[in-house]
């Protein structure tokens, strides 16, 4: 048994960090940042953690340090949210072409403008396209088990994670947590050997130009490379069962035996909405719920099989694109459903933009209005919820 | 059960510390809690709430607190600008840093009729920690109030979170919790 501890999960986020034995941690330290990297520095500075600590003039910077490292051969972190992450943007798509085993935990948060510093999942939607491995913490237990978890499928797949964590909601709360015990960390973390790694005693090149003849299949070679980090992804949480108990899987359901409307959900928002779940079952209702905890690769068929002979779906997006089809996850599943002879009715709604609370009794409205669905189809393909007029 | 807490202070006050000391002392003695703060911009000086919550199973939620079942207001000034017990639940109770007499806060809160908890924290904190910062000694009325976390638990929290300062601490709370008049 791990230790239990009284944490702010950004701490406790640190400390599994540092428990990971990084050798190189490279952030920007000023707003949008949180917790996390200011206690790492405190490990860092304390003598606790025997890593390379890079505070950066910027996370473009700091992305650039990490991949450094990384490519050198280093255990690296960063963390960023928000306007810090879209600093970030261009070296995202290079971390996961080098094939560079780098892990970012992002504290999920709105983009600017307004200035905004609350919780919604628009930042880390910009960069789902990227090549990156994408998991999401449900709560602070979640958050810490998924940066252990992290490091093991970046190592073994060669590919950078990025752990999300809803910002404030999670990140800024103080729960009970039970961490590992750092003899399971070094077993389930060996240290980190790269096969091909900046080395001036054996030269290699990374970061070559990719004239039209070789793009192509550069582009399809990291493409299999994510679509088989699945494989990693599920048998990294087998062996993180046997180590703490806690079971982990790509997709999370919630009282579906029989369901007739499922929601769709990513992150911590699914706590409040299995509270709607329950009292709308204790009514009769038959309702439950789908939780993405991977979101890159995509885990199309344990989403299909989730779904057993729902009636239809009610996708709450954390996330807008403007004048699409949808929210990022109901864009997804849409297209997922399209690739089986399953056709449920799919409801999109986007809530919970920048903070703005999304309570058990929101969820259960969103349940009753895709209710209401099944029979007459909505003149909208999606809709921003809770707007006030 | 699940019994929701607001902390009411300015901000620089430590409301939120009192938060986080009230859940870490409930999850050491095995329950399950959390705190939070109202999340947004640091203003010192200005009134910041806080938040936490004490369960005997998981708590499965992330909602903000809307009907706290407990109050605590640690800057005597507060009630006057601020409605303190907003929402707060009909068998809740309010736990109020003041000088005033039970008569006097209750006409303050607007005709407040429910359960009340009174102690003069500021002059407690002035005089045993040198400081008017009510926050640690509003714990022991918090205590003293409801009996949700242990003195021993709350004791060790404090060593944890302010090392040397901690005896201070613990006085004020040992004398807060003698002190506090429930009525």
């Amino acid at each position: 048994m791990g230790k239990r501890v009284a944490k702010e999960v950004s701490i406790a986020v640190a400390d599994a960090v540092a428990q990971c034995r990084v050798d190189v941690i490279s952030a920007y330290p000023i707003t949008p940042q949180t917790h996390i990297v200011e206690h790492l520095a405190e490990l860092v500075n304390n003598g606790e953690l025997d890593a390379e600590y890079i505070p950066v003039e910027s996370e473009h910077a700091a992305m650039s340090a990490c991949i450094g490292a990384a490519a050198a051969g280093a255990r690296t972190f960063t963390s960023t949210s928000s306007q810090g992450l879209l600093f970030m943007y261009e070296n995202l798509p290079i971390a996961s072409a080098f094939r560079l085993p780098i892990v970012m935990v992002i504290a999920n948060r709105s983009i600017s403008a307004p200035i905004s510093i609350w919780n919604d999942h628009s930042d880390v939607m910009t960069t789902r396209d990227f090549g990156w491995i994408q998991t999401f913490a449900e709560n602070g237990q979640e958050a810490v088990d998924l940066v252990y978890h992290a490091y093991r499928v970046a190592e073994k797949c060669l590919l950078p994670v990025a752990v999300n964590l809803d910002g404030f909601i999670v990140t800024h709360v103080v729960e009970p947590i039970e961490m590992l015990d750092q003899e399971l960390v070094d077993k389930y973390l060996p240290p980190l050997k790269m096969k091909y790694k900046l080395d001036p005693k054996k030269p290699i090149t990374m970061g070559a130009i990719g004239v039209p003849e070789i793009y192509t299949e550069a582009k399809k070679a990291l493409d299999e490379a994510v679509k088989a980090s699945y494989k990693m992804v599920v048998q990294a949480w087998k062996e993180f069962e046997k180590i703490s108990g806690r079971r982990y899987q790509p997709v999370e359901t919630y009282r579906m035996e029989d369901a007739e409307v499922a929601m769709v959900i990513m992150g911590s928002l699914a706590e409040t909405a299995c509270n709607a779940v329950d009292e709308l079952r204790a009514k009769g209702k038959k309702v439950g719920l789908i939780r993405f905890r991977l979101w890159r690769p995509f885990p199309m068929q344990d989403f299909l099989k989730a779904i057993g002979r729902v009636k239809a779906l009610c996708v709450v997006d954390r996330a807008v694109s403007h004048a699409s089809t949808g929210g990022p996850v109901g864009i997804e599943v849409r297209s997922a459903l399209y690739q089986s002879n399953k056709r449920p009715r799919v409801v999109n709604f986007i809530a919970g933009l920048s903070g703005r609370d999304v309570t058990k009794d929101d969820f259960i409205e969103l349940f009753e209005r895709t209710f209401e669905a099944i029979s007459k189809k909505p003149k909208f393909s999606y809709e921003i919820y809770g707007v006030k007029e | 059960m699940l019994v929701e807490i607001r902390i009411h202070g300015r901000g620089g006050q430590g409301g939120v510390t009192s938060a986080e000391l009230i859940a870490i002392s409930a999850i050491h003695q095995g329950k399950y809690a959390q705190a939070f703060p109202s999340f947004g911009p640091e203003r010192r000086g200005a009134p910041v709430q806080a938040f936490a919550r004490i369960s005997d199973s998981r708590i499965r939620t992330r909602e903000k607190i809307y009907n706290p079942d407990v109050i605590l207001v640690l800057d005597a000034s507060l009630p006057k600008i601020v409605k303190v017990t907003q929402g707060l639940n009909e068998d809740g109770i309010a736990i109020l840093n003041t000088s005033y007499s039970e008569k006097e806060v209750r006409e303050m809160l607007g005709g407040y009729k429910g359960k009340l908890a009174l102690l003069d924290a500021t002059k407690i904190a002035l005089e045993v920690l040198g400081l008017p910062i009510t926050n640690t000694t509003m714990l022991g009325a918090f205590i003293k109030a409801t009996g949700l976390v242990d003195l021993e638990a709350m004791k060790d929290a404090l060593r944890e979170r302010f090392g040397r300062l901690a005896d201070k601490n613990i006085a004020a709370l040992e004398r807060a919790i003698a002190e506090t008049k429930i009525y």
